[in-house]
């Protein structure tokens, strides 16, 4: 079975917040590559990994497995799959990816991550997997820097949580594969209804999920600014004086 | 694949950047575990160097000797997972004479080119060595300036005369401490002398011949051949003691860097015929006969492990000035970066 320890990048997003521009935002270019090919790199260069399976909309398959190709050359280390209608959906193929081609016992881990996260670095991923084998589940944060106002009726605020125990989500969350699949089909379509990431499956039926150290640079590109902002903390080339 | 790079902006000020590196067929992807600081460091640290050199070699990452662990290696040398040190000195071109090192044309790593804080370091495979299994990381971490010292010391047997009784080694700081021990391993049967400044550092040379305050060298003193590992504008001083207490044609080698310029007394040098040689870096080879050394003679870790000042964990970039801070209030030793970040 190998490491029995897998990358799972979720590429799910058809790019609806990025303006006028057509392609999946994970698809554009920073530096010299598509954002999920920077991605994917910092996955493929961590030997803990068994493999890497990328889940993206059908109609992008094709699309990606040829910039994978071609960016990548050819491997069977990474494996590019259909993913569900939404992000929970993705998880749980991957699960059902690995189950099939590899076989799934309860050590089995996954590092999910979002493609949109390129400047996500090794002592992240290796601090994911490191806990995920001693906790069971991981969710990537840094603390928050804004006040966080709660404003339940979205007129007033209902409270404002004291900020120093509020943290950001960012990615990797990674999961004992059997665990998580379980638990989220435990949940009733209302509770599956209410999620917005994965760790809120076992948040939601009081499973602890240790917190692992995220950074400031490890941005989602989201919006058009956020490629500004990618481009300028990418240097092209070597510095060589 | 974007690599995150720690580099220095202006003095006492890191930023970090991602460099887009190019994974092809003919790179080593190391990661680095143990890291050390150096003088050269420290003088880009502190802007001790003149503005016009800042101004040109800013923004960079510093840091040219250390260690990592093998992530990736299309060429088939390494394994993954194989502890290997990093060669920082890049030649760009052979010659059958002049050494690697001294090419002008060669880049080196926190000089010319980015140095070892980063995430991962790149290279072709022979600019890294495996390192012996087992061997304490902390004294590897700087083992670029062990093989400088092994470096200086093969060339003073290429070009100094056959007597070769008595050394004496100028410098009680981190440099003179290694050169000292390297040459008392190479040439078993000389006499190495000592001669410091401070008695208390001068204690640790439990392995020399004997340890003198140079303000009270015996009259009768002589050396064959000498090292000069004090650095700075007072090397001056170091060096035209050592022209005093060398016998004639004896070979003194120069280690220590000054910005300045260090005035000598070259009377003396001609009426006494004395060689000098300069050294400065080294390469690939001076790793590989430095780790056989090692293996010949297992105590020389013991004996570098005492110089381990501090021991820094870097978890984030404030831990890096930290590392820095730290490493100018020591009062001897190095100071070994866990790069951790």
């Amino acid at each position: 079975m190998g490491t029995n320890i897998y990358g799972v990048i979720l590429a799910g997003g058809v790019g609806s917040r990025m303006g006028n521009v057509e392609k999946p935002k994970q698809f554009i270019t920073i530096g010299e590559k598509p954002i999920i090919i920077h991605t994917i790199e910092k996955f493929m260069i961590n030997p803990r990994f068994e493999e890497i399976i990328v889940l993206c909309p059908s109609q992008w398959v094709s699309y990606t497995k040829d910039i994978v190709r071609k960016f990548i050359g050819e491997t069977d280390r990474i494996a590019v799959i259909e993913g569900g209608a939404v992000r929970n959906e993705t998880v749980m193929n991957s699960i059902k990816y690995i189950e099939e081609a590899h076989g799934i016992d309860e050590d089995t881990i996954i590092v999910t991550h979002d493609s949109v996260r390129p400047f996500i670095t090794h002592r992240i991923i290796e601090d994911n997997i490191d806990a995920a084998l001693e906790f069971g589940a991981t969710d990537t944060v840094i603390p928050a820097t804004d006040t966080i106002v709660e404003g339940k009726d979205n007129e007033t605020i209902s409270s404002i949580p004291d900020r120093s125990i509020m943290y950001q989500g960012q990615t990797p969350q990674s999961f004992r594969a059997l665990k998580l699949r379980d638990t989220y089909n435990s949940l009733t379509e209302e509770e599956k209804g209410i999620l917005t990431d994965a760790c809120k499956i076992l948040v939601t039926k009081g499973i602890p999920v240790k917190l692992v150290k995220g950074e400031v640079s490890n941005i989602k590109i989201t919006y058009p600014h956020d490629l500004v902002v990618a481009e300028a903390i990418v240097r092209g080339e070597g510095n060589v004086k | 694949m974007l690599n995150k790079v720690y580099q220095i902006v202006s003095p006492r000020q890191f930023e970090e950047t991602f460099v887009d590196i190019e994974l092809d067929s003919s790179s080593v992807i190391v990661r680095p575990k143990y890291l050390s600081i150096c003088h050269a460091d420290q003088r880009y640290y502190q802007g001790t160097r003149p503005e016009e050199v800042l101004k040109k070699k800013f923004p960079m990452a510093l840091l040219h000797e250390g260690i990592g662990e093998v992530v990736a290696d299309p060429t088939g040398t390494f394994s993954v997972g194989d502890e290997v040190v990093m060669i920082p000195n890049f030649p760009t071109e052979k010659d059958d004479i002049i050494a690697e090192n001294y090419l002008r044309s060669s880049k080196f790593r926190a000089s010319s080119m980015d140095g070892l804080m980063q995430e991962f370091v790149i290279g072709p495979a022979d600019r890294f060595v495996k390192l012996p299994a087992g061997i304490d990381p902390y004294v590897a971490a700087f083992t670029e300036l062990v093989s400088v010292s092994y470096h200086a010391v093969q060339r003073m047997i290429r070009f100094s005369h056959e007597r070769r009784n008595v050394f004496g080694v100028w410098g009680d700081g981190n440099l003179g401490f290694i050169t000292s021990l390297i040459l008392k391993k190479c040439l078993p049967d000389a006499k190495v002398y000592i001669f410091g400044i401070d008695e208390y550092k001068l204690q640790d040379f439990t392995f020399a011949d004997g340890t003198y305050l140079c303000s009270e060298i015996p009259e009768d003193m002589r050396v064959d051949h000498a090292f000069e590992c004090v650095g700075n504008v007072v090397s001056g001083q170091a060096i035209n003691q050592i022209i005093d207490y060398i016998h004639p044609e004896g070979t003194i080698s120069i280690l220590g860097v000054s910005e300045d310029l260090v005035p000598l007394n070259t009377r003396m040098i001609l009426e006494k015929g004395l060689r000098f040689f300069g050294s400065s870096r080294s390469g690939r080879s001076d790793y590989e006969g430095l780790l056989k050394l090692y293996e010949e003679n297992p105590d020389i870790i013991n004996y570098l492990e005492s110089i381990v000042g501090s021991k820094v964990e870097i978890n984030e970039i404030k831990d890096i000035s930290n590392a820095f801070e730290t490493d100018i209030h020591k009062r001897l030793g190095k100071t070994v970066l866990i790069w951790n970040i």
